[in-house]
């Protein structure tokens, strides 16, 4: 009798160490994901999607490269840039990485003093992470350009070696500049939401209908890391290898 | 509204991993700039990748605070991957091997019946 009294009253979310606490969680009625906002299970969720989207990609430039016949271009003289006078290899990527790098680090502070309702740090924390994604689509467009215009490499043709390089390269860095572009755009929508102090009122989103909060600071986050993420292995297996 | 655990955490242990990362990066990048070539190159490559994909995974996506519920639900399917690897290589592998036969006609020995 006590113990089902004690049943009754226990926090059904309570983690129980271990392994057991993991079967507790997935056997449990309704929900797996205990204590955790909506919005992040959906966010990994999509992630989780995205992460085999991406890893198609680098599977696909895996099996191509290994195939092809033709030599493959060195990446490292292809990004290389003349600086001051000297030619400084694959300088332009290793600044890009640096600059999304830094735009991680802000949002993961953004994202901190979201959870500490403050509401200015964690605009301008937003605004200084969208700037600098900004900052890295530019610098991905000048990249294009070169190589599109100077070195006349098309999706279908490399005059520099293989042709499979250039499709490659244009889908992949391709698709996560339209990741990097996409996330400018939301932090600067969750920027302007987090200024109004949609989240210090928890004023209904107009799409779901529920209280906005400063857990949506995070979800912005984990995507934005995301796309850091994913250019840590474009940056090792496409312009290091 | 069930109660959610927020992640707050000192703002100190975002700045070091941010400096581990631009080490990390820095470390790469001075892979190729100074043409480290064969094994020690990909190797080198693929622990600095590793790092930087862990700490951002772990700390900055916080993934060291969740319930393992959920950690177990984001790094397990991914995983799966690593077969997926496995067949491309050795599917690639083939394709260069029947590439190289075709494209080379001194590797053809065409007999002459008498």
């Amino acid at each position: 009798m006590t113990q089902a009294t004690q049943a009754n009253t226990a926090d059904p979310a309570e983690l129980l160490p271990g392994t057991p606490g993991v079967v507790a969680d997935w056997a449990s009625d309704q929900r797996a994901f205990k204590r955790v906002p909506w919005g992040k299970a959906m966010i990994w969720i999509f992630l989780i999607s995205d992460t085999f989207i991406f890893s198609c990609f680098l599977i696909a430039y895996m099996t191509v490269r290994v195939s092809t016949t033709d030599p493959w271009p060195n990446s490292s003289e292809v990004f290389a840039l003349t600086l001051f006078g000297n030619k400084i290899p694959l300088i332009l990527i290793a600044i890009m990485t640096f600059v999304l790098i830094s735009s991680s680090g802000t949002m993961a502070l953004a994202v901190n003093f979201g959870y500490r309702k403050n509401r200015k740090v964690t605009f301008i924390l937003l605004l200084i992470t969208a700037l600098l994604g900004a900052a890295f689509v530019g610098m991905q467009a000048f990249e294009w350009t070169k190589l599109i215009v100077e070195e006349g490499v098309r999706p279908w043709a490399n005059p520099l070696g293989a042709p499979q390089f250039g499709a490659v390269f244009f889908m992949i860095t391709g698709f996560h500049g339209t990741h990097v572009s996409i996330g400018v755009i939301f932090l600067i929508i969750v920027a302007v939401k987090v200024l109004r102090g949609n989240m210090d009122e928890e004023r209904l989103g107009f799409m779901t209908g529920k209280p906005q909060r400063y857990e949506m600071v995070e979800t912005m986050g984990l995507y934005w890391h995301f796309v850091d993420l994913v250019w840590v292995f474009i940056f090792a297996f496409f312009y290091l290898w | 509204m069930a109660q959610t655990e927020a992640q707050q955490h000192p703002l100190g242990v975002y700045f070091k991993i941010w400096a581990l990362l631009f080490i990390l990066s820095a470390a790469s990048y001075m892979v190729d700039y100074f043409q480290f070539e064969g094994w020690i190159r990909w190797f080198l490559i693929v622990i600095f990748m590793l790092l930087k994909a862990g700490l951002i995974v772990a700390v900055f996506m916080h993934m060291i605070w969740e319930r393992f519920a959920l950690v177990y639900a984001v790094i397990v399917p991914p995983l799966l991957l690593i077969v997926f690897v496995g067949i491309g290589a050795l599917e690639a592998d083939h394709t260069f091997f029947t590439r190289d036969i075709f494209f080379s006609p001194n590797n053809f020995v065409i007999e002459e019946h008498h």
